[in-house]
């Protein structure tokens, strides 16, 4: 795992060729807390916004009564509506996230990592809140927050072979960016994305690929292990099922793009051989993006 | 043995391993390749996948094949195969070893000895009786048959002869022959006389067998000397294809040493059994060959010698008047050079020259008298071996040169005038000559009768007179001289060199006179009646193998037997020396011709034959070898290993190890240490081979270098090793040499480095690093191992340190260099003895260049050492006066850089004042 700092940092460097994120403005509507930005319209938030005369139906303690003491009519005080858009980041920490196939690439599960704090640096910079799903480490807004995240990041990954994402801690009309492999069990996966579309939780799905995963370089007689070592298989001649693997790989990642067109989120695959700047502005515009 | 067609085998038991093949195959065919274990997350997807084939569970057909080879390769080369085995039928019956033994054996007689021994050990083994025969030196008659075992002790003895066989002898010997035998010749390749005759003796008494080496016998014939060129001949028995030999032509050069004198190569044509080369060699080298020979080859046949026909003998000719332009016929020497010029190199010059440089002969025609330094130096001459040969003419007829006493330079004293006979106003008619007495040296040249003479000098009848006349008129009057000086020779002519007085120079007889007093040189080969009644001893000999040696004792041997002799047990080849000329006799004549044996068909012939035993275990183990490399390849291959990353670095360390090794990567380092010690000052220290004590002097280097960067304005680089055997000195100032009691003596080259670098003006200073254990050359293994070392250096004579060396003052002002240890024993070049107080300065003007080498034992680097931080690394001495002692430390080494790098700079200080006074004027 590495050092928070140089985590931060990094990612830093990768977000600072962006501009400031902001978030789509349709769906800051629904969003319960609130932000600094206004959508200029009348609602909730801290900045004025216009008077109104006051209608039927107004209490007394709405009418702003230093503004009605000047004429004769009964003013309201509305101020500007505000939102903050609050962004879920998940994270595979799963054991296969930590493959690498040759040495001068970094493993997967440190793109991801990279991937994740750079696209909180750039929500933060644009006044987002962001958390980690799966950490208990709620959205929020700030500076401190980016070195939460970094320093849970840089924490130790999980045990289990293959990760699932969390649904908890999905607030109604948040969005969430899932950075995983995908090739565990499809099944909790779709779950969770069904779930999040039932809540109105949009987002986007970055699947982390080896580039030997998309070659499968291997020959002869081979055993295949995963990286914790619960599955297994063997094979005499590993040449021979290099077609039949990049079928299943290929209808693995169909499926997933099924699944997002289904539940209005956005599925890119992302290799750890190639830079990670496409795929960061990819899910720059994937947030941005108007439904 | 057991044989399959020309292939046998040593142990054909084992070949029954092979039927174990099948039985291999089956076993191998059975164990799968092992399977590699690979991490990969993409396993989820393989889950559930089966292999198509399943044949490949076992292992391919062909690796297996290429197993079994390499196994079946394994097994026969063990068997030991033999190709063309040599099958030997133990011989029965006594055996006759017939050796040539001559020059032409000489070539590789130890080998020869060594098949004879081999022989003689088989026949041993048979128990054969066996007799060895020698050709050039044959029994009195019959067959020595003895047991083989007291051969083989007198093998050591056998020495080949410089001559061949004697055909008479070896006809009566193979005539006594009876019974049956078989041979063994060792041939020498050479055809005699006599030698077919004896071979069908022999084969009609039993088996004959051939040994023959297949090397060429190339001989050399006597050199000739032609129009100013050496004609040399070179011979070879087998006409075969071209091939190219040198030869080369040996003498003493001007110090006495025997080298060789000059090299001339000589191509055979293919085909052509001789080739003719020319060599021309300025006189006083050519005087100087002693023999000729062929390169490489050691034989009496490819040695010629050489003798006097060889030597121009070298003559200088002195007038007494100088020569009138347009009366050549009138020169006093226009004869002397007519008979002279195609035998003898002719000199000219004043007479101080030419003594010089020394002729054989000086002949001074017509010349009276000499300045007494010119009479000294050619008396000398004279008696050193010089022949004087004096004309008369009128300017000796009118001196008073040996009138009343003898000259030394003149063989009688003579009347005052001379005579006139024959002439227009005299009575008498011209004199002819009386034949030659027995002891003149003339005796039996034929005198011509037109031969007269007009006029000569007289000589005075002297006791003496009789035996110094060596020629002389009808009249009884002399008319040649001759007397003794020292170990030389001085004759007088009693007429003139031309043909004023007489019609001697006009006469065939003045030049075969001149001829006999060893004036000119002799034509190449004298006749047999030439040589009649001389005596002729052996100075050197020749033995078969082209050595010259001693003659010893010798007898003498007759002229006339000497004149168109073979060499033989009487006459060995050599030089052979007469009264007053050398004769060489030479293994090959002017005339010889050498041609190759040639064996009927059915004698079988060793060492020619081409079938020859070849052990094939080797190739067959390297084969074995090779297929298992091969093996390892192909199943990594197999396994999918040979892909990827990783294969490449596996297949090169297999085949780096199939490959043999041969790395020399040292040039590119060169450039880099140059370049690395030139770009700044760098201090150096030798590496002992030691690693800790490399480490502490390159520390201890680092250390001064930082304490120089400090204090002056010298500021050197990180400090390098020096490897002695491969880096070149040159490059840097100083050197530090640690000495350790084992550290390996450096090569040859390195001291010729390290002398050079100690000229060029480097410094070393060597560090025995136990001042505290032991006084300075004392006993310590450092110290011990120091005198090893140096002893090869270019070290001049040393000293202690004086009180006054400019080392104390070239930076700090110091009188104390300890280092580790406080040991006063530090040692420099001596100073000159002539070393003054320069100008009443306290300071002698000592070693005004840098003292080359700086001895101690101080241990230097250990005070000087620092880490990585700047801290000391050793503890020096204790508390406040360790520091202090650490201090002074630096000071020396910085003083002792200064001195390498200013040189005699500072202590040309102590002159400052006096040259600031001088600019105040």
């Amino acid at each position: 795992m590495s050092d928070p700092a140089t985590l931060r940092a990094r990612a830093e460097g990768l977000a600072e060729a962006l501009p400031p994120l902001l978030a789509d403005a349709e769906h800051l509507a629904q969003a319960v807390l609130l932000g600094e930005h206004g959508r200029r319209r009348a609602g909730a938030g801290d900045e004025f916004w216009q008077y109104r005369p006051a209608h039927a139906g107004d209490t007394a303690r709405m009418v702003d009564w230093r503004r009605s003491g000047r004429t004769d009519a009964h003013f309201v005080r509305e101020k500007e509506w505000q939102a903050a858009q609050s962004v879920l980041l998940w994270v595979d920490d799963s054991a296969s996230m930590d493959f690498s196939g040759t040495r001068t690439h970094p493993s997967k599960a440190a793109r991801a990592r990279v991937l994740a704090m750079a696209i909180a640096v750039l929500l933060t910079r644009g006044g987002e809140r962001v958390g980690l799903a799966g950490t208990g480490l709620p959205p929020r807004r700030g500076p401190l927050q980016l070195l939460r995240i970094a320093e849970t990041l840089a924490g130790a990954g999980g045990a289990a072979d293959y990760g699932a994402p969390d649904a908890r801690g999905m607030a109604p009309h948040s969005r969430v960016v899932l950075f995983s492999d995908f090739l565990g069990d499809p099944g909790p996966v779709e779950k969770t994305l069904t779930e999040a579309a039932d809540r109105g939780v949009k987002g986007a799905m970055l699947q982390i690929l080896d580039p030997t995963e998309e070659a499968f370089p291997f020959d002869g007689r081979t055993i295949f292990e995963s990286m914790g070592g619960s599955l297994r298989h063997e094979t005499l001649k590993a040449g021979d099922l290099r077609g039949r693997y990049l079928d299943r790989l290929a209808a693995r990642k169909a499926r997933l793009a099924d699944l997002a067109r289904a539940t209005g989120w956005h599925y890119s695959t992302h290799h750890t051989g190639e830079p990670a700047q496409a795929s960061l502005l990819w899910l720059y515009r994937a947030l941005e993006r108007v439904h | 043995m057991w044989t399959i067609g020309s292939l046998g085998f040593a142990a054909p038991a084992l070949l029954w391993a092979l039927l174990a093949l099948p039985a291999l195959w089956l076993i191998l065919r059975a164990v799968p390749p092992a399977p590699i274990r690979r991490r990969f997350p993409g396993v989820a997807l393989l889950l559930g996948l089966t292999d198509d084939e399943t044949q490949t569970d076992k292992t391919p057909w062909w690796l297996l094949l290429l197993r079994m080879l390499a196994v079946a390769a394994l097994i026969v080369g063990f068997a030991g195969p033999v190709l063309n085995p040599q099958d030997r039928q133990p011989g029965t019956g006594p055996l006759l070893v017939f050796i040539d033994a001559t020059w032409a054996d000489a070539r590789d007689w130890p080998r020869r000895m060594d098949r004879v021994a081999a022989l003689l050990d088989e026949a041993g083994r048979d128990g054969r009786p066996v007799a060895v025969v020698q050709a050039t030196d044959l029994p009195e008659a019959g067959l020595p048959f003895q047991a083989a075992e007291a051969w083989a002790s007198r093998l050591a003895g056998f020495k080949p002869a410089p001559w061949l066989p004697d055909p008479q002898a070896l006809g009566h010997w193979a005539e006594g022959l009876e019974g049956g035998f078989d041979t063994f010749w060792m041939s020498g390749g050479l055809d005699y006389a006599g030698r077919h005759d004896l071979l069908s003796t022999l084969m009609a008494s039993g088996e004959v067998r051939v040994f023959e080496s297949p090397r060429p016998v190339l001989a050399l014939r006597p050199a000739a000397f032609e129009d100013g060129a050496i004609r040399l001949t070179a011979l070879r028995a087998r006409a075969a294809e071209a091939s190219e030999v040198t030869l080369t032509a040996t003498g003493r050069d001007p110090a006495g040493v025997e080298r060789v004198l000059a090299r001339v190569p000589a191509t055979f044509e293919p085909g052509a059994a001789e080739v003719e080369t020319e060599l021309v060699l300025p006189p006083e080298l050519r005087n100087r060959i002693s023999r000729f020979g062929v390169e490489g080859v050691r034989s009496a046949g490819a040695v010629t010698l050489t003798d006097d026909s060889l030597k121009r003998r070298e003559v200088a000719l002195i007038a007494g008047r100088d020569d009138r332009e347009g009366l050549q016929l009138l020169s006093p020497l226009f004869y002397l050079q007519k008979a002279l010029e195609p035998t003898a190199d002719l000199i000219d010059g004043t007479l101080s020259d030419i003594i010089l440089a020394s002729p054989d002969v000086i002949v001074l025609a017509d010349v009276a008298t000499l300045s007494s330094a010119e009479a000294g130096a050619l008396q000398a001459w004279v008696e050193e071996g010089g022949l004087l040969v004096r004309f008369a003419g009128p300017r000796l007829a009118a001196s008073d040169v040996s009138r009343d006493a003898e000259d030394p330079l003149m063989p009688v004293r003579l009347r005052a005038g001379g005579r006139t006979v024959g002439g227009a106003m005299s009575w008498g008619e011209p004199k002819e000559l009386r034949p030659f007495a027995e002891t003149s040296p003339f005796f039996g040249l034929e005198v011509p009768p037109d031969v007269r003479v007009n006029a000569q000098v007289m000589a005075q009848p002297d006791p003496q007179l009789a035996e110094r006349a060596i020629a002389a008129l009808t009249d009884g009057t002399p008319l040649v001289t001759r007397k003794n000086l020292g170990e030389g020779q001085v004759v007088l002519f009693h007429v003139t060199a031309n043909a004023e007085w007489s019609t001697l120079p006009l006469s065939g007889l003045f030049v075969q006179m001149l001829e006999r007093l060893a004036v000119s040189t002799r034509p190449a080969r004298p006749e047999a009646a030439e040589l009649a009644g001389t005596t002729w001893v052996a100075e050197t000999v020749l033995d078969a193998f082209g050595e010259v040696g001693d003659a010893g004792t010798l007898p003498g041997v007759p002229g006339e037997t000497l004149a168109d002799a073979r060499p033989g047990p009487d006459l060995p080849p050599g030089l052979y020396a007469g009264e007053d000329r050398r004769l060489a006799l030479n293994v090959i004549g002017p005339e010889t011709a050498i041609a190759a044996t040639a064996w009927p068909a059915r004698i079988p012939v060793e060492g020619l034959a081409v079938a020859r035993e070849t052990l094939l275990k080797g190739w067959l183990l390297a084969a074995a070898l090779a297929l298992l490399a091969a093996d390892i390849l192909a199943s990594l291959w197999l396994s999918g290993r040979l892909r990827g990353q990783r294969s490449g670095a596996a297949a090169a360390v297999v085949l780096a190890l199939m490959l043999p090794v041969d790395s020399h990567a040292q040039g590119l380092s060169d450039d880099a240490l140059a370049l690395k010690a030139t770009s700044e000052v760098v201090l150096a220290h030798v590496m002992t081979g030691d690693a800790r004590v490399d480490d502490v002097a390159r520390a201890g280097l680092r250390g001064l270098s930082d304490k120089l960067n400090q204090r002056t304005s010298i500021e050197p680089a990180e400090p390098i090793a020096v490897n002695l055997e491969t880096d070149e000195l040159s490059f840097f100032p100083f050197l530090y040499w640690p000495v350790t009691g084992n550290q390996p003596l450096p090569s040859p080259e390195a001291y010729a480095r390290l002398n050079r670098y100690l000229r060029t003006g480097g410094m070393i200073l060597f560090d025995t690093r136990d001042a505290d254990v032991a006084r300075f050359g004392g006993g310590s293994p450092e110290g011990r191992r120091l005198q090893q070392l140096a002893r090869p250096l270019d070290v001049p004579p040393l000293e202690p340190v004086p009180g006054d060396h400019v080392l104390t003052r070239t930076f700090y002002l110091l009188q104390d260099f300890p280092g580790r240890h406080a040991s006063r024993d530090v040692w420099v070049e001596a100073a000159p003895p002539d070393a003054e107080q320069a100008e009443g300065m306290p300071f002698r003007d000592l070693n005004d260049g840098v003292t080359p080498v700086v001895i101690g034992g101080n241990d230097w680097a250990a005070a000087w050492a620092v880490d990585a931080q700047g801290g000391a690394l050793f503890p020096v001495g204790r508390g406040y006066a360790g520091e202090r002692q650490r201090e002074i430390a630096f000071r020396f080494g910085i003083n002792l850089v200064m001195h390498v790098l200013t040189g005699n700079y500072k202590s040309d200080q102590v002159h400052v004042p006096a040259l600031l006074d001088r600019l105040g004027q």
